[in-house]
């Protein structure tokens, strides 16, 4: 009992800033809806404002804590209200999802960006850190103390304001539908505010509070912080405060204890402590029952919003499909040329690993484009067919590229097996455990000698005879190719229209005989295969790879960045990937000239803002913003080919755009427009002028 | 032989009693109509006859097959077809991409590899057997836009053409004259009297518009607080005292 003691009292600190976030998560999700995957970025801004006030700039504690946790914490959080989440309170799962990701992703990269470098040894909040005040035979010192006092305070208000004010009451009914407790007269908008006010601060006091515990100030941590959360919040059902409190600070202890049961020296071990939260989350997913028996919430008058727009390619007429079959071949053959004979071997280089990250990303163009589901873990797979192909072609000389092969077989297997247990998980669910998956995935396989090796990875060869630079962008090129064939031809095939009925209704599906569990673990398996190979392909390029080559962080990053340019089109993925390779390049040539040498070192935070910021656009134009802008290109070439020739518009673009205005001139056929009154039918009355949005 | 029998089905929904051992059968090719005051178990009915719910008791078994521990999808194989209360459409497809993918999925057919090579797209039978269902229903105009465009009253009809040509032996239709005019629901009688006739589809029809159901239906059960109040040929029930209590009121 002593020895479980000793173990567990350090643990209650952490237990109970696990059970603040997971708070902050639950109130969130509960008065906007949104599962705010940016609670660690503002914990994380706030633990950096205060380290700068209190240990650069040698202000009072209390200043800092003014300045870090009681202005900018609900100042951030009214900022991210403000200006996007309530706009999208009934927005897709996915649309807000993307949202919180990109701003986990943008929000430290300003930091970054303003204030480069390490910040080490985060100051504490108590005036006596290193005090130690002992019961017993236990103690605990002045750091922990303030954590234990800070939370019970701030649990305590939470409790009189939820239980006693109408103000907690109404923050629960702008959940249900923000659109009907309008109709009620009450300000949906300002209940809002204030809920992403006081889970910013919330996020602030966590932030700061947990700080002191690391070495240096560090979005990763928090980002691990905030899984730990999630496992209370999902424990919670994202529903019951005091079941996240429970939850939290059980997690905390539990973490704690497991460090003094455990043997120190294996490696299995020491990532397994570390890793135990992540465990927890996936148990949680598959069996707690409150995750089970829960619907995500819908608003029952979402059915008035205007459906997504068709792919801009519905909106070809016969010339212009013409044109581009002509114009297409011209492309792709200048393109090869201008890259194999033009440019020096660094852009070589680059636009050969632009290829390859495209690759990569044709496995979320394959399972987010199709199923609309978000996986997490594509990192992870791509990792797996890198190290595979990597350790088969040195450990045991089998051909490079059959060992490229193996691979991507070796993560078709493990999606397969990731789908398996996840089939009845969708949406938020399905990518929390997918981002539970992949943070084991590099915590406890990726450092194994036999696979990962660890932080000194794995040689990946290039394939016998792709040796030279050139040789090796074909083969990126025809990898590619393959790949986008076999996704185009599965998306118009019997699995993508399955895929895409599920996507529409999936009782509606499953009562025509379409097996759900057989479409769901085929597309995963396709998509972690292609990520295996691109991962394969990827890591021959480089030559050696690490897990840190394949962390959760780059997973979030890549889907964030394709959703943006697009996820249900292979140009997308081209899109995305060449935008990942050139942006920092390009930023980082204009660092070299005189009047933009600030950007020096920031280069890399400026472009991870940029692309976490790019996430902020996809709630307009969910088809991606080079889909959206290629279709508005395609009206006005289509617009200016008939005026030219003289005509009407053409058939095809005249079909379409009298959609898009809602003018199907077919159709009113219903009557009386009752059908419309009728309320919450998914059948929809009007569409805006512009579909994307303007 | 019933070609469809539950028995002793019940269903509850935390203290709420949806449905309490209740036992309801239909012969091939026969139409029977199952009204009832709103919440009274008709969906939930629907629900677990499908495998949706799980029930708490009872059983289900159709031609033969016991349904007790089958899933959705093998169900429908078997031959039910369902349409829903507040419609179920796949969104972005057209309606006729709807009837496409039924046809296809009737049949338990999809492996990836037809289509890595270019076999996934639908046949010619495939589409002849669509336009014939297009046709059948009226809506061959309306059957190449998506069905967001589409008023409620299509919307209806493309759900029941995607159940109609999966050619199910038995139809469950959730209320689907809500929403429609009464020249829409009219036509949508004469589209269910010819099914039932011509195809020799059972039917079993939930539905408020009882002019409706006596054109459609010979048989009428009534439900009331998920137990059967009423069973028996149309003209009987709707004169049964009870039944004018419990739901169609004094007034009728």
């Amino acid at each position: 009992m002593t020895h479980f003691l000793s173990f567990a009292i350090p643990g209650i600190p952490y237990g109970f800033v696990y059970a603040l976030v997971a708070v902050g998560l639950v109130l969130t999700y509960k008065t906007s809806g949104v599962f705010n995957m940016a609670f660690a970025a503002q914990a994380y801004v706030s633990a950096a404002i205060y380290y700068g006030a209190v240990s650069q700039h040698h202000l009072s504690k209390w200043v800092g804590f003014v300045l870090a946790v009681v202005v900018a914490g609900p100042a951030l959080g009214y900022v991210l209200d403000r200006l996007l989440f309530r706009h999208m309170r009934t927005a897709p799962t996915v649309v807000k999802l993307i949202t919180g990701l990109g701003l986990l992703i943008g929000i430290p990269s300003i930091v970054q960006f303003f204030w480069p470098g390490q910040h080490q040894n985060p100051p504490s909040l108590s005036p006596k850190p290193n005090a130690v005040y002992h019961f017993g035979s236990y103690h605990i010192d002045g750091n922990q103390l303030v954590v234990i006092v800070a939370v019970l305070v701030v649990m305590a208000g939470l409790g009189v304001l939820f239980r006693f004010t109408a103000l907690g009451l109404k923050m629960r009914a702008v959940v249900e539908s923000p659109r009907m407790v309008e109709l009620a007269g009450i300000n949906a908008d300002r209940v809002s505010s204030f809920a992403w006010m006081l889970s910013g601060f919330l996020a602030a006091l966590a932030g700061v509070l947990l700080a002191p515990y690391y070495a240096n100030i560090d979005a990763t941590n928090f980002i691990a912080l905030l899984v730990a959360a999630i496992a209370a919040a999902v424990f919670a059902g994202l529903a019951s405060l005091p079941l996240a409190l429970a939850g939290g600070l059980f997690l905390g202890i539990f973490q704690q204890v497991l460090t003094g049961y455990l043997p120190l020296n294996s490696i299995w071990a020491t990532a397994l402590r570390p890793s135990f939260p992540f465990i927890v989350l996936v148990l949680l997913l598959l069996f707690w029952p409150l995750v089970r028996r829960r619907r995500e919430a819908g608003d029952p008058l979402a059915g008035v919003d205007p459906p997504p727009p068709a792919l801009a390619a519905s909106l070809r007429g016969a010339t212009l499909d013409r044109l581009t079959t002509i114009i297409f071949p011209i492309f792709i053959v200048a393109y090869m040329g201008i890259t194999l004979f033009l440019v020096p071997t660094h852009w070589l280089f680059l636009l050969t690993q632009g290829i390859v990250y495209a690759t990569i990303f044709l496995s979320i163009t394959a399972l987010t484009g199709m199923s609309g589901q978000i996986s997490l873990c594509q990192a992870s797979f791509a990792g797996l067919g890198a190290f595979t192909a990597g350790q088969l072609a040195t450990e045991f000389n089998i051909n490079v590229i059959v060992a490229l092969l193996i691979g991507g077989a070796v993560a078709a297997a493990a999606g397969a097996l990731v789908a398996i247990p996840t089939l009845r998980l969708r949406g938020l669910y399905l990518a929390l455990a997918t981002l539970a998956f992949a943070l084991l995935a590099s915590n406890l396989l990726f450092p194994q000698s036999w696979l990962g090796n660890g932080d000194t990875g794995v040689n990946v060869p290039r394939p016998p005879g792709f040796n030279g630079n050139r040789a090796f962008f074909l083969l990126a090129m025809a990898v590619f190719a393959v790949c986008a064939v076999v996704v185009i031809l599965v998306r118009k095939g019997t699995v993508g229209r399955y895929l895409s009925a599920m996507r529409g209704s999936q009782v509606a599906a499953e009562t025509i005989g379409i097996n759900p569990a057989r479409a769901k673990i085929t597309i995963f398996a396709l998509s972690a295969g292609i990520a295996g190979v691109g991962g394969a392909m990827f890591g021959s390029l480089q030559g050696t790879t690490s897990g840190g080559d394949y962390n959760v962080f780059f997973s979030i990053l890549w889907i964030v960045l394709v959703l943006t340019t697009g996820v249900r089109t292979v140009e997308g993925a081209v899109n995305a990937g060449i935008a990942l390779v050139l942006v920092p390049e390009l930023l980082s040539d204009l660092g070299g000239t005189s009047v933009f040498s600030f950007l020096g070192n920031r280069v890399t935070a400026l472009s991870f803002f940029l692309f976490g910021i790019g996430a902020l656009t996809y709630a307009k134009h969910p088809e991606g913003a080079v889909e959206f802008n290629k279709r508005r290109s395609l009206l006005w070439i289509a617009a200016w080919l008939d005026r030219r020739a003289g005509r009407e518009p053409t058939a095809g673009v005249a079909d379409a755009a009298t959609l898009a205005r809602g003018q199907a001139p077919a159709l009113e056929l219903s009557g009386d427009g009752q059908a419309v009154a009728d309320g919450p039918a998914p059948v929809v009355p009007e569409r805006s002028p512009h579909p994307g949005g303007p | 032989m019933a070609l469809l029998r539950a028995s002793g089905i019940s269903k509850r929904f935390g203290g709420v009693v949806a449905l309490s051992e209740l036992s309801i059968g239909v012969e091939a090719g026969e139409a029977v109509g199952l009204v009832g005051p709103n919440g009274a178990g008709k969906t939930t009915l629907f629900n677990c006859l499908l495998g949706i719910l799980r029930p708490d008791t009872g059983t289900v078994t159709f031609d033969g097959h016991d349904l007790s521990r089958m899933p959705v999808y093998r169900r429908a194989r078997l031959g039910i077809g369902r349409t829903f209360q507040r419609i179920e459409l796949f969104t972005e497809m057209t309606a006729r991409d709807h009837l496409l993918v039924a046809e296809r999925a009737r049949r338990g057919n999809g492996a990836m590899w037809k289509d890595l090579l270019n076999r996934g797209d639908p046949t010619t039978d495939e589409q002849v057997r669509a336009a014939a269902v297009l046709s059948l229903l009226g809506i061959d105009d309306v059957a190449d836009l998506p069905v967001e465009a589409l008023s409620l009253g299509h919307g209806r009809l493309v759900e029941l053409g995607r159940a109609l040509i999966t050619e199910p032996r038995l139809l469950l239709l959730d209320e689907p004259s809500s929403g429609l005019d009464r020249m829409e629901s009219l036509a949508l009688a004469q589209v269910l009297g010819r099914v039932q006739q011509e195809r020799g589809t059972a039917i079993l029809l939930v539905e408020h518009d009882l002019e409706m159901v006596e054109r459609c239906v010979t048989r009428l059960c009534v439900l009331e607080l998920g137990q059967l109040i009423a069973d028996g040929p149309t003209a009987t029930v709707m004169g049964d005292a009870n039944v004018r209590r419990a739901y169609l009121g004094e007034a009728v």
